[in-house]
């Protein structure tokens, strides 16, 4: 399992390399990656900055692989999330799963996506044209995320 | 005891940090947050809407009635948004 908490940009296809370590007995991969939007309902989004509680981020991302890990014959993860001002098209997140099957890699690939969510320790600021604000959380996260429960 | 803020709460009160001694008769958290609220009204402001306050004490995310000591590391922050 691999987990970065970082301010970096980081590169998919080389994370790939790393999560595969040259094993040819993985037979799926999943990636998913999070991006900055540059549209929010009706306003035009310019920066995105994130905060992050850094005892605890890295920590809580451990806790969440290590849950998926619990439930999917996961070969192995990643989950790198970064932290810092962001502008449109920016990554923000990178999970990748790797099964010997694409049922596994998917669900948990979602599974972790929807945890992040709402318990990493990370809070999104939008500058937009209207203005500066903390994206708020949204309720239908905690639903996604209590599926899994 | 030494207290973290994290995003909108941090920018309504005004610090990041601050070091406290555990005020007496105050043995939860949620107790901690009304000793706060009478410091003023930039921490008013902060604790308007006690759904949307999480806490973490020593790094662990605990719930409102957690009971606190004065060597623990609290952090009061909203709902997280990340991924």
């Amino acid at each position: 399992m691999r987990v970065s908490v970082q301010a970096e940009d980081f590169n998919i296809g080389e994370e790939i390399e790393k999560l595969r370590q040259g094993r040819t007995d993985l037979g799926a991969i999943v990636t998913f990656t999070g991006l900055v939007r540059d549209i929010h309902g009706d306003h035009v989004i310019r920066k995105m900055t994130l905060e992050h509680f850094p005892a605890m981020a890295e920590k809580e991302l451990i806790k969440i692989g290590e849950q998926a890990k619990t439930r999917w014959p996961l070969e192995n993860l990643t989950i790198i999330h970064r932290y810092g001002p962001l502008f449109p098209g920016d990554n923000i997140v990178l999970v990748i799963t790797a099964s010997h099957h694409r049922e596994a890699a998917f669900e948990a690939a979602q599974f972790m996506m929807d945890w992040l969510k709402t318990d990493a320790p990370f809070w999104k600021k939008e500058e937009t044209d209207n203005g500066e604000h903390w994206v708020d959380a949204k309720e239908g996260d905690d639903i996604k995320r209590d599926r899994w429960t | 005891m030494n207290i973290y803020y994290f995003a909108r709460i941090r920018e309504n009160i005004g610090i990041s940090s601050e070091e406290l001694t555990l005020p007496s008769g105050v043995v939860t958290v949620s107790e901690l947050i009304s000793f706060l609220e009478d410091k003023g009204n930039n921490y008013k402001s902060a604790f308007a809407e006690s759904d949307l306050i999480r806490v973490a004490v020593n790094n662990d995310y605990v719930g409102l009635d957690y009971k606190i000591t004065d060597k623990d590391e609290i952090a009061i922050f909203p709902p997280m948004t990340g991924g």
